[in-house]
């Protein structure tokens, strides 16, 4: 195999790894700011339950979590590719982080911008999705951009349920031409620039939503 | 679906091994990994600069790469480099490795935010350098890095179940082969997810009970 063929093959694994780790973030934010709303609310049939689920899912490590969710849904009739399987988990845990990154973000709400909210006469979901989600958004971007991060570090992990990206990929690719050593540093290299464009892009759009801000 | 408690009976002793692994490469990586951290941490404020920067890259490197790449390039790419190391030393060099980075950053971020205010006192009432290591920079950052240092160890308790990659007979390796051999992968991984919630809860709680004992060297209002 020349070493073009080798080239091609490892960008076609990182192309894969962005796009599930990209899915797995954007759909985790969306579950993370349910549960955090979740978390805060004064009814404990949606704090408990809201709570209950963090914990879990930050205190169970991540490969347990997509092992047992590729048997599980199988088991329990729901037949999924071991993509879906892969991005139903990467989703689930980082939503708990996520969640936990943006309660912070809402309890440090200016108070006076919610009272401002409910004089303008806006409900309990407006003055949420349109006042307090937004606010706590942009005060946590660091952590969340960090946590995407993170995601994007541990999709290495689905390669054991059997998804073909940068880290399965590299792992074919050495046991057919012997080269570990060089192989694995160029996924590290691939891994490392990948995360740095993901921080440009995090403190891109930290300059890009600095209006209003004193 | 079906669950046999005689299952986990008749496996308890291989999986009390597992436990015992899991729980000694964790004590062992995340203590090697704080002496590793602290010391790249005060090579890179007290060092020569060309060392420190050095390191920096080191860490940026090691912050940015998943943990499974830099096992895999350990154990599957050592040996090309004369390094050959079985399962269990490997994951646990990967782990020192890997934890160690996180660390010097958490006392890095300890060291700085201890007022120079204080360095400064304490230099004027003739402390030497070593005592003010001793006596000022660590009990005031002992408080102000343990709870991020209590992150990073549950996070690092978490890391180990990924040494199973690359066999090291820990947990996570011992319950899933029951797992597949019995073919039982729901049951036997459902109850190693409790585990180690168990297991994070656990130590989630010893570390704060920690940080309220330590608490009196807080600083007031800094």
């Amino acid at each position: 195999m020349n070493s073009w063929k080798l080239w091609m093959l490892l960008l076609q694994g990182a192309g894969l790894t962005v796009a599930v780790s990209l899915l797995s973030i954007a759909i985790g934010l969306a579950i993370g700011a349910v549960i955090s709303a979740g978390m805060l609310s004064s009814k404990q049939v949606f704090a408990v339950p809201s709570r209950l689920f963090v914990s879990f899912f930050r205190g169970v490590p991540l490969l347990v979590q997509l092992l047992l969710i590729y048997n599980l849904l199988p088991a329990i009739g729901i037949n999924v590719s071991s993509v879906g399987a892969a991005i139903t988990g990467l989703s689930l845990c980082t939503a708990a982080y996520q969640a936990e990154n943006l309660r912070g973000g809402l309890m440090s709400v200016p108070k006076g911008l919610i009272e401002a909210a409910e004089m303008a006469g806006l409900n309990a979901t407006q003055q949420f999705r349109r006042i307090r989600l937004p606010i706590a958004f942009r005060l946590t971007l660091p952590a969340i951009i960090n946590e995407a991060i993170m995601i994007l570090k541990a999709s290495s992990l689905v390669s054991v349920v059997g998804v073909v990206e940068l880290t399965r990929m590299t792992q074919d690719l050495s046991a057919s031409t012997y080269r570990p050593l060089e192989l694995f540093a160029m996924a590290g290299v691939i891994y490392f620039i990948i995360n740095w464009g993901l921080s440009f892009i995090g403190s891109y759009t930290e300059n890009a939503i600095r209006w209003g801000r004193p | 679906m079906r669950f046999d408690p005689a299952l986990i009976i008749h496996h308890l002793p291989s999986i009390l091994s597992g436990l015992s692994i899991t729980i000694l490469t964790w004590l062992i990586g995340t203590i090697g990994a704080v002496l590793v951290g602290f010391v790249i941490a005060s090579a890179r404020r007290f060092g020569p600069r060309p060392l420190g920067m050095a390191l920096g890259a080191i860490v940026e490197v090691i912050r940015g790469t998943p943990f499974l790449i830099q096992l895999f390039l350990l154990y599957f790419g050592g040996p090309y480099i004369g390094l050959f190391l079985d399962p269990l030393p490997a994951g646990l060099l990967g782990l020192t490795v890997y934890g160690s980075a996180y660390f010097s950053e958490i006392f890095r971020g300890g060291f700085e935010a201890v007022p120079v205010g204080h360095i400064e006192a304490a230099e004027c009432v003739g402390l030497n350098r070593l005592q003010i290591v001793k006596r000022i920079l660590l009990p005031e950052m002992s408080m102000l890095v343990l709870p991020s240092a209590v992150n990073m160890a549950i996070l690092l308790i978490k890391e180990t179940a990924v040494l199973s990659i690359i066999t090291v007979p820990e947990l996570t390796m011992i319950v899933s082969a029951i797992g597949s051999e019995y073919y039982a992968f729901v049951e036997s991984l459902f109850l190693l997810a409790l585990f180690y919630w168990a297991l994070v809860e656990l130590c989630g709680f010893l570390g704060r009970k920690a940080e309220a004992k330590l608490s009196h060297f807080r600083l007031s209002a800094s």
